[in-house]
């Protein structure tokens, strides 16, 4: 359980200045603003073929580009915070397992990312007027996809903070080992916000389970190379 | 030198390869039924194999990297940076030679909603960012080591990704050939010996390439051995 002492330690950090998820939920507002005024008009046109109004063909990728370039903000500084002032040697010293520090790194992540999401999907809803059908199965499917999107970028986000060029190459090396995350995710989003249910996307729910656990299993065997010197 | 006979086998079956490619192998596709030019089908004679050699190559990286974690031996860092730059060049003209292919034969170069087109592109920029991170860290036993630890997370996400693409595009299961339905153009009789002669030249010309790539490493870590020495 020391990971939660670790995740306790950053989360306590971050609400004392609030600055990473300040900018996380403003810039995620921004995407969505953009994108409102982007495709505003065109956006309540109804296609006929389709039975469907523009905006529901592009909210489910509207709503994964703010969220995981939101993330990607929070990603890029969680480790960087600790080359400062030797903290990351301060944590290497935890009478702990390596992977209690990834752990708690996961935990720390997904809750300033959660909580991101949640201030982004009411402004989403309001900026488009738009109903969400399916809430609960929403909520899933977002959990799972951003908890695939965390216990791989909290590895890779490790492995860059050593490079010259880190807040750059993490979307770089990011995005391609994230594209069965974010494609299963806005598929399945999809549905979930046009009155669909599991049984319609069964596929890409299998998909995020399995991503989500391979992932988070090998993460375990390999972050203790990211830091070690 | 064991080195230099698989050198000059690579040459000569590759030249040859060539040779049958042009002006021997045969189009087992009607001329009257296929889309565009029926010639085009000759691209397939080089486009399979040099996509498998890019997976062999890529497969060769993941193993490398595993070994290379386990022992620290330098020689495995050396083989997963060879095998991931031929795999890039080989994943890079499959992309290419497919295009080519598609332009003629369907009549788009990129057709977005094909399985295998997204699963190659996918690899290509996974192993690309692998490259990017090895140029990124100066230190060589860290590069060496944070490599290789993206070495195994891109490549357990390649059949993550290639299900993922199959469902997102689940209209259009299989239009390149071969197809297991038997659809698109089918293999056998003597396309399959031309194909198998190209798959040897071309997994040739990938191990041959690695090997020399390997050779270049070597002889630029002597290099610097003794600008240390030297004081340069």
């Amino acid at each position: 359980m020391k990971f939660l002492q670790i995740a306790k330690k950053d989360l306590k950090a971050e609400f004392r200045t609030k600055q990473m998820l300040n900018s996380m939920v403003i810039f995620a507002l921004l995407v969505i603003v953009i994108f409102s005024f982007a495709f505003g008009n065109e956006a309540t046109i109804f296609v006929s073929n389709l039975n469907k109004k523009i905006v529901d063909l592009l909210a489910p990728g509207m709503l994964w580009i703010a969220f995981t370039f939101a993330g990607m903000l929070g990603l890029s500084r969680s480790f960087a915070g600790e080359k400062e002032e030797g903290c990351l040697e301060g944590l290497k010293l935890c009478p702990a397992d390596r992977s209690a520090i990834y752990n708690g790194k996961v935990l720390s992540n997904a809750v300033l990312m959660f909580l991101m999401e949640m201030a982004t999907l009411p402004i989403f809803v309001v900026l488009f007027s738009y109903d969400i059908k399916n809430l609960p199965g929403l909520i899933v499917v977002i959990i799972l996809g951003t908890l695939g999107f965390i216990f791989v970028g909290t590895l890779l986000s490790a492995l860059t903070v050593n490079t010259r060029t880190r807040e750059i190459l993490l979307p770089v090396i990011l995005f391609p080992v994230l594209i069965p995350v974010i494609l299963s995710a806005v598929t399945a989003t999809g549905t979930m916000l046009a009155n669909g249910d599991f049984s319609d996307v069964s596929g890409e729910m299998q998909i995020l389970v399995v991503y989500d656990i391979i992932f988070f299993v090998v993460a375990q065997m390999v972050f203790e190379y990211t830091i070690e010197d | 030198m064991p080195k230099k006979i698989v050198y000059a086998l690579t040459a000569i079956l590759v030249l040859i390869s060539m040779y049958l490619l042009f002006f021997v192998a045969p189009i087992p596709i009607d001329p009257g039924s296929a889309a565009g030019d029926p010639n085009n089908f000759k691209i397939f004679y080089f486009h399979l194999p040099i996509a498998i050699s890019a997976y062999l190559s890529f497969a060769i990286v993941f193993v490398s990297s595993i070994l290379y974690l386990r022992s620290k031996k330098q020689k495995w860092d050396m083989l997963s940076l060879s095998a991931a730059e031929v795999g890039v060049v080989f994943a890079f003209l499959t992309l290419v030679s497919g295009s080519i292919w598609g332009k003629s034969a369907w009549g788009a170069y990129w057709v977005s909603w094909d399985v295998r087109l997204n699963t190659s592109l996918i690899l290509f920029l996974i192993y690309l960012s692998y490259l990017m991170i090895r140029q990124a860290v100066e230190e060589p036993e860290k590069r060496a080591r944070l490599s290789a630890v993206f070495g195994i997370i891109g490549f357990i996400s390649v059949p993550i990704s290639f299900l993922s693409v199959r469902f997102y595009s689940k209209m259009h299961p299989c239009v390149v050939p071969p197809c297991p339905s038997g659809g698109g153009g089918g293999i056998g009789g003597v396309v399959l010996y031309y194909l198998l002669f190209n798959f040897v030249a071309y997994f040739l010309l990938a191990a041959t390439l690695i090997m020399l790539r390997m050779d270049n490493e070597e002889l630029r870590e002597k290099a610097n051995e003794l600008k240390r020495k030297n004081n340069l």
